[in-house]
């Protein structure tokens, strides 16, 4: 059997989706900026996708929408546009600890050229304190930036009490919704955000089209620069075929909301319940399935086993899903979301993230559960650290036991260095 | 596995997927255990010597899937060789006998060669004589 359970990584595009791009590569395969026929045709394809993004979020204006070339240019435009636009009026952002890094990243790219930035800590779950954005403002801040749902652990975050506090003191709030586009009802007007990005290849959309909706009560300056597409918001010729791919595939999306939540939700509580019961020393990192975690993400902590090995034997087995392991990494690095949320290393090193869509099944669900018991069965016969738990040398962190010293203890003192 | 991609050399993969030598020694010789404080891996390894030779390596690896081969492939390679030829093994070794690892997982051989020389030490520790020179008083 073949599970695919890694869509926070991307998704297949929907039939109809493809049906919809194939005549841009080919008959339509004029430049919108073009006067022509050819170009006046697209034109109209790209004003259809604009309406029909504008209707996933609840856009005021279709105009209000730009099309890029993926939700981390999307990112780079909102944070570095906005950044550059108001450095007359202030040279503050603030962000959360757990942004993509496509947002970090940014960031500490405009640190280097004299902008200043407070990166808001977290709770346990992942949740940020909209207070605690309220309490990093300044006069001098231009940008807030917090994400609607987390791409590692799936917190939703308070973005509509963030965006009253942003909105009264009139500082641009951008909301990176690339891992809630598709699968959470997006409405930019009651979140009081004025830039939001999505990655419609995340929700059965094509790779190679983001999204930046951006209000007027936001400037913004090019990041890219060249011809006016885009309203002069993003120069280069648009991928007509995949805007149009992503348009159709937020239609779809507007549609059949209710059911992909309430499905992916369904089997996130039954994925869950089987593999708590079925595997002992097993933690969800993030909220409880419920209305503070997105319905298609499980993040896992199975203890005493490392990640990547995990992801290997579950691949090997026909299930694609993800980790946030060092081993996984090539810094060598734990995800830096698992570490702003507290999470002990060796923990953090037993992650697996498991991500629904709106096409797995309760037979492969039932199917994952019965692999993977027997893979966490297989690693830790072979691992230092279940045995020496059996014999009261480490202890468990989810489970503490009183025997024995900790994972983190036992670590620093066999490499002489502490882990991570 | 013709038509499947891995992320690892097939021997690797072999040796991640049927690892020889894993488990423990009872009554072992020399037991090392060392960890990766790169990454957080923890890798054991059990020697039985007999007359100054390595007749068995068993290991345990907590660790990622070149980790866990290169453990395997260490205690093979480390089978039959008296302590002094094992004092002189390298990484390296491990590296060339799985044919290659990802550069980012180098560090997994290391371990793997810290680890038997801490079973080594831990040998020669318990075993004062076998630290003598040969031909010494």
């Amino acid at each position: 059997m073949r599970v695919y359970l890694d869509h926070l990584a991307t998704t297949p595009v929907l039939p109809e989706v493809f049906e919809a791009m194939k005549p841009y590569f080919t008959e339509a395969f004029g430049n919108p900026s073009s006067l022509h026929q050819h170009g006046l045709r697209v034109r109209d394809a790209l004003a259809e996708a604009r309406r029909r993004i504008a209707a996933l979020i609840n856009a005021e204006s279709p105009e209000e929408i730009f099309f890029t070339s993926c939700g981390t240019e999307a990112a780079n435009l909102a944070v570095k546009g906005v950044a550059y636009a108001n450095q007359r009026r202030g040279n503050h952002l603030v962000v959360s600890a757990t942004e993509h890094p496509s947002v970090l990243s940014s960031v500490e790219f405009l640190e280097k050229q004299g902008f200043t930035c407070t990166r808001v800590g977290v709770d346990a779950e992942g949740w940020v304190d909209p207070e605690a954005v309220r309490a990093a403002l300044t006069d001098q801040t231009i940008l807030v930036a917090v994400h609607h749902a987390n791409h590692d652990i799936g917190t939703i975050q308070s973005i509509n009490e963030i965006g009253r506090i942003t909105g009264e003191r009139g500082i641009a709030f951008f909301v990176d919704a690339t891992t809630s586009g598709g699968w959470l009802p997006i409405d930019v007007q009651a979140m009081g955000a004025n830039l939001l990005s999505l990655s419609p290849h995340r929700f059965y959309g094509p790779k190679g089209a983001g999204v930046l909706y951006r209000n007027r009560r936001a400037r913004l300056v090019s990041v890219l620069h060249g011809g006016v597409q885009e309203n002069g918001r993003r120069a280069g010729t648009e991928n007509v075929p995949a805007i149009v791919g992503s348009g159709v595939a937020a239609e779809a999306a507007r549609v059949e909301l209710p059911q992909r939540i309430a499905h992916t939700g369904r089997l996130q509580r039954r994925l869950w319940t089987a593999l708590r019961e079925r595997i002992p020393y097993i933690q969800l990192n993030g909220p409880e399935p419920g209305p503070r975690r997105i319905s298609t993400s499980l993040n896992l902590s199975t203890e005493f086993i490392e990640g990547e090995g995990q992801l290997l034997l579950c691949d090997l087995n026909g299930i694609a899903v993800a980790s946030g392991s060092s081993c996984v990494s090539k810094s060598l690095k734990i995800s830096h979301v698992l570490a702003a949320i507290g999470l002990d290393h060796a923990l953090a090193q037993g992650n697996l993230i498991l991500s629904l869509g709106k096409d797995n099944t309760d037979t492969e669900v039932d199917y994952v559960v019965e692999t993977f018991a027997g893979i966490v069965a297989k690693l830790r016969g072979m691992s230092p650290m279940w045995d020496e738990f059996q014999r009261g040398i480490i202890d468990s962190v989810i489970n503490p036991t009183g025997r024995g010293r900790s994972f983190a203890e036992h670590a620093a003192a066999v490499s002489g260095k502490g882990a991570g | 596995m013709s038509d499947t991609y891995t992320l690892y050399n097939q021997t690797v993969m072999d040796h991640f997927l049927n690892p020889r030598n894993m488990g423990d020694l009872d009554n072992a010789d020399g037991v090392g255990e060392v960890g990766a404080a790169a990454c957080g891996d923890i890798m054991k390894i059990s020697l039985r010597v007999e007359q100054g030779r390595i007749q068995d390596a068993r290991f345990k690896t907590f660790g990622c899937g070149s980790a866990i081969a290169s453990s395997s492939m260490a205690t093979e390679l480390i089978k039959g060789r008296t302590v002094e030829e094992a004092l002189s093994f390298t990484n390296q070794e491990v590296v060339n006998a799985l044919g290659g690892l990802p550069p980012v997982k180098i560090h997994c051989s290391v371990l793997a060669e810290e680890a038997i020389k801490a079973a080594l030490e831990d040998y020669l520790k318990r075993h004062p004589a076998a630290a003598k020179p040969p031909g010494g008083p």
